[in-house]
């Protein structure tokens, strides 16, 4: 449908925030004094138009949900056309709430978590772009377009995670999440350009229209390289590597970036692609497989990690599993994956800002081993931090109970080792967020010495407590009051199996395996001494805490190979190519050397050769001529 | 076109002018001394100059005998005697296989040459120069009206190129004198004040046997003196011996 | 007798003049010879003024007479030069050139 009454504003969700950071980074100094407040109002009249689309979206009819606006003709090359167009239909608007309003909490959070940096003007400036990037990305109508929102997240990313950029370890952790996110990037171009050639445009209503005119090959190939795609942007299993070390940057990007918006973009794009990933069961296995295996790492990574951003990134990773195999799971589980998607995204924000916010309190320390006993002088942080993990653990009635035991039933309708893998991991989830709570805020007090917690100031706790009203209320509220999967189905289809136990069955077998991770953390981690130093720790823990040795076999699968090979061109340009020239040069300067023997200084010679020459030029002349 | 009949006249004035050419030719190339080279020289042009005259061209033969055997090898001969008549080339050839080239070069150009040209001109009647000559009365005349008429520019620039050669002569023949030229007070005092006797040297041949310039004076005691020989011949050695026999026999004379 | 037959005789004159250049060392000896050459081609001239009936030859050889007669001064003014500061009018002498 065209972009009518309030739709036609659709370009200025972009806009705002676009023209936010372009004011706030070009203007310099000279905004340094309102620049955040700039800031925060661009994301807040973004957030109150995305509401009042809603409402306006709402009142359509489920098949009439689609707006489309063509703001301007980009690429026309012969066949190959491509619009800057945008398109809000339902799952693109359940995305742009979640960009808009926790983005919103972010930016006001921010203005407390950064007062004290000189270069705040500039991290609202970032924050912008990448709002605006992210906003590109869910709204695009064609793969193309969403590309350059893929690229502008990644660039705000890079941008933000080397914020502080004299850090070195900053600099690196930027650099790394960069390159592996490239990686990722070659395999959504690739997937652009397969769909060029098969199908003759990238628009998202041709692709998927004509989808099942291409063959299973092709389409497997797409949706193998869309899930490369997905893994580097959403930090799967194999490219998982620059999540925690993206805790560099600070907590608000964390929070932002690397919990609730950008890394949910690879579940956005095998969602927003379902047409294709329906058809390729094959790319639609990989997804599942990837999926199970990253819900694993992330969980067993968040284990044993001391520092507090580094786990709750862990179970960022294990969460975002979660998604992924609902999003593999195929029709069944779309909308789930979505549903978590957005629940998640609400209670890993509030998790990442009280993780902030206690880092606030304790002079920016991040080691756990350094905390203890915090629930009485932070009571608003450890509330909403509490509230917050018991959603994520799946504890009724909090909304991750909702979703989460919504994918546990989807991975059952399909396979039922899948769904014993989800099970499993749900109580590992337990153990690991127990862990944390029990380390940060209960036990004795491990604090060094100059420490002395505090509550944060007020621009930071509200935040909070919204996430927490909204970590505990959005899911029973998605679920029945929004319908969630009638409200997605036109968009990614849904379809509902029998299983073979009853639900509530499953579900109370889940709650107990939660809740026996959480009894096994608190005793190991509440009821006894918790000690400063970290101690060795057995093999898993060890191979936990280096990250499964994500890192090592990187290094040696990718790295040290270019540097053998940048090595062996140089030596091959120093030897070969160089020696090529230098003898070419030599054998030149040798032939010179001996011809200049010729010139002897002798008049004589010289009239000889002269007059030998002229012989020769007559006698030449003559047999032509008188021949 | 009017048949030009040679006659056995020119004949025989051709053969022996071109045999004297061109064995002036062959002795200017090969003579050992440099004025005997010139002296070769100059009977070529004048064989040149009669075959001019025998080619219907009088006017240029005048002009080869007065300018260039008259004016230029004059010149020569006056350089000659600057850079030195008795410098004799060894002719050992230094630079090696040059002469052997030299020679078979030679004679390419000649067979070529001989080949093209005569190819070429064969059977090919000369004009001859009555005609031109009857036009202007003459051939000084007919020259005359081509010089100032039609190649009048060349006459221009050609002279314009005679007083460029002489002026660049004189540039370079002249030597900048740096200090004012020494006045006789001043060559005096040098010469007094110098190491050497300030007398007057001897004259050559005082007595001695003759006076000619070679020939050393002969001090109080019979010795000669090369000091009383011109410095340029004392420098090329050319000095005569003084007969010893002769000054003992007027000493026993005068004993006696 | 046929009128080319002037013209063998210059180009042996010229030949002649030719090796004398290459082969001699002494610098005027070497100028002779170069004025050797010039007398040949001034016999051709004549020689063909009279094929062709018109008195252009002569005049070409009239030119250059006068051309060689310069020549021949400022030729002779720079041996006489070179030999006042190099005392010897050898060709082989000023070998500066060389490598």
């Amino acid at each position: 449908m065209p972009a009518t009454g309030v739709f036609s504003l659709l370009w200025l969700l972009i806009a705002l925030p676009l023209a936010g950071a372009a004011i706030l980074l070009l203007g310099g100094r000279r905004t340094n004094k309102w620049g955040p407040y700039l800031g925060v109002l661009t994301v807040v009249v973004d957030a109150i138009l995305a509401i009042w689309m809603l409402l306006a979206m709402m009142g359509e009819g489920a098949e009439e949900r689609t707006f489309n606006d063509n703001v301007y003709s980009w690429v026309f090359a012969g066949s190959f056309k491509v619009d800057m167009a945008f398109q809000l239909d339902q799952l693109s608007m359940v995305f742009v709430l979640l960009i808009t309003i926790v983005g919103s909490l972010i930016h006001i959070y921010s203005l407390g978590y950064m007062s004290h940096d000189p270069d705040r003007r500039k991290f609202f400036g970032f924050l912008n772009l990448f709002v605006a990037a992210m906003l590109l990305l869910v709204l695009a109508n064609n793969y193309l377009l969403m590309y350059v929102g893929w690229e502008g997240v990644g660039l705000a990313s890079y941008l933000l995670i080397g914020f502080w950029q004299w850090k070195p370890a900053a600099a690196a952790a930027a650099k790394k999440a960069f390159i592996i996110n490239r990686v990722g990037d070659v395999g959504l171009s690739l997937a652009i350009m397969v769909m060029f050639v098969t199908f003759g445009s990238v628009s998202f209503d041709e692709v998927f229209g004509s989808a099942g005119q291409a063959s299973e090959g092709t389409l497997t190939a797409i949706g193998l390289l869309l899930l490369l795609a997905a893994c580097g942007k959403s930090a799967q299993f194999p490219l998982q590597a620059w999540l925690l070390d993206a805790m560099e940057g600070p907590t608000p990007v964390s929070a932002l970036i690397h919990a609730a918006t950008m890394v949910t973009a690879g579940v956005y794009l095998i969602t927003r692609s379902n047409a294709i990933f329906d058809l390729a069961s094959w790319a639609a296995t990989a997804v599942v497989v990837i999926g199970v295996i990253t819900m694993f790492m992330g969980a067993i990574i968040g284990c044993a990690k001391d520092d507090i951003k580094k786990s709750l990134a862990g179970s960022t990773m294990s969460q975002i599993g979660y998604m992924v195999v609902a999003a593999g799971l195929g029709p069944v589980g779309y909308v789930f994956a979505i549903f978590h998607l957005l629940t998640h995204g609400v209670f890993k924000a509030g998790l990442f800002l009280g993780a902030g916010s206690v880092m606030h309190g304790m002079k920016d320390n991040v080691n756990m081993r350094r905390y203890g006993a915090l629930r009485g002088l932070m009571v608003i942080t450890y509330g909403t931090f509490v509230i917050c993990t018991l959603s994520i653990m799946g504890i009724p009635p909090f909304s991750g109970f909702w979703s989460k035991d919504s994918i546990v039933h989807a991975a059952f309708e399909s396979n039922t080792l899948v769904g014993v893998c989800t099970v499993l991991a749900a109580g590992i989830t337990g153990f690991y967020m127990t862990r944390m709570v029990a380390m940060t805020f209960f036990g004795k007090a491990r604090w060094e010495d100059d420490v002395h917690p505090h509550e944060s100031p007020k621009v930071m706790t509200i935040p909070l407590v919204i996430l927490a009203i909204g970590a505990t209320f959005l899911g029973m509220a998605l679920l029945f009051w929004g319908n969630i999967e009638t409200w997605l189905e036109p968009v990614v289809g849904y379809e509902e199996h029998e299983i073979a136990i009853p639900e509530l069955l499953l579900m109370a077998i889940t709650l107990v395996v939660v809740l026996a991770g959480a009894a096994f953390a608190w005793i190991q981690y509440a009821r006894r001494e918790v000690p400063v130093l970290e101690p060795h720790g057995n093999l898993l823990t060890r191979a936990a805490r280096s990250e499964l040795y994500g890192n090592e076999i990187n290094d040696s699968l990718v790295v040290q190979p270019s540097f053998w090979l940048s090595r062996f061109l140089v030596w091959f340009d120093n030897a070969w190519v160089d020696g090529f020239v230098n003898s070419s040069a030599a054998v030149v300067g040798g032939f010179s050397g001996q011809l200049r023997k010729v010139q002897t200084g002798f008049i004589r010679s010289y009239a000889l050769s002269m007059v030998g020459g002229a012989v020769l030029v007559v006698l030449a002349l003559a047999l032509v001529r008188l021949s | 076109m009017i048949d030009v009949p040679t006659n056995t006249g020119e004949a025989v004035v051709f053969w022996v002018c071109a045999v004297l050419s061109v064995l002036g030719g062959i002795g200017l190339v090969t003579s050992r001394k440099a004025v005997h080279s010139a002296m070769w020289m100059a009977l070529t042009m004048i064989s040149l100059a009669v075959l001019y005259i025998s080619n219907a061209a009088p006017f240029l033969g005048m002009v080869q005998v007065i300018v260039y055997t008259g004016a230029v090898m004059m010149l020569f001969l006056f350089v000659l005697m600057i850079v030195g008549v008795d410098a004799s080339d060894s002719l050992i050839e230094t630079i090696k296989g040059q002469r052997w080239t030299a020679i078979l070069l030679g004679l390419a150009i000649v067979v070529i040459l001989v080949w093209g040209l005569g190819s070429s001109l064969a059977g090919i009647p000369a004009v001859g120069l009555d005609a031109a000559n009857r036009d202007d009365g003459g051939n000084v005349q007919a020259l005359a009206h081509l010089i100032f008429t039609q190649y009048l520019l060349v006459f221009e620039v050609t002279s314009a190129l005679l007083i460029t050669a002489a002026m660049g002569a004189m540039v370079l023949a002249h030597r900048e004198h740096w200090k004012p030229r020494p006045t006789q007070r001043e060559l005096s005092e040098a010469r007094f004040l110098g190491a050497e006797h300030p007398g007057n040297r001897p004259n050559p041949g005082i007595y001695a046997r003759h006076n000619a310039v070679d020939t050393p004076a002969l001090l109080p005691d019979g010795t000669p003196t090369e000091l009383s020989i011109p410095g340029p011949l004392r420098a090329r050695g050319d000095v005569a011996p003084v007969d010893i026999e002769d000054v003992h026999q007027i000493e026993e004379a005068d004993s006696l | 007798m046929n009128p080319s037959n002037y013209i063998i005789l210059s180009a042996l004159l010229f030949s002649i003049g030719t090796v004398g250049v290459l082969v001699r060392r002494n610098a005027i000896v070497v100028f002779m010879s170069v004025e050797l050459m010039l007398n040949a081609s001034n016999l051709a001239f004549v020689a063909f003024a009279r094929m062709h009936g018109n008195l252009d030859g002569q005049m070409v050889a009239f030119f250059v007479m006068v051309v060689a007669a310069a020549e021949v001064v400022v030729g002779l003014a720079i041996i006489v030069t070179i030999f006042r500061s190099r005392r010897s009018a050898s060709i082989d002498e000023p070998n500066l050139l060389k490598y």
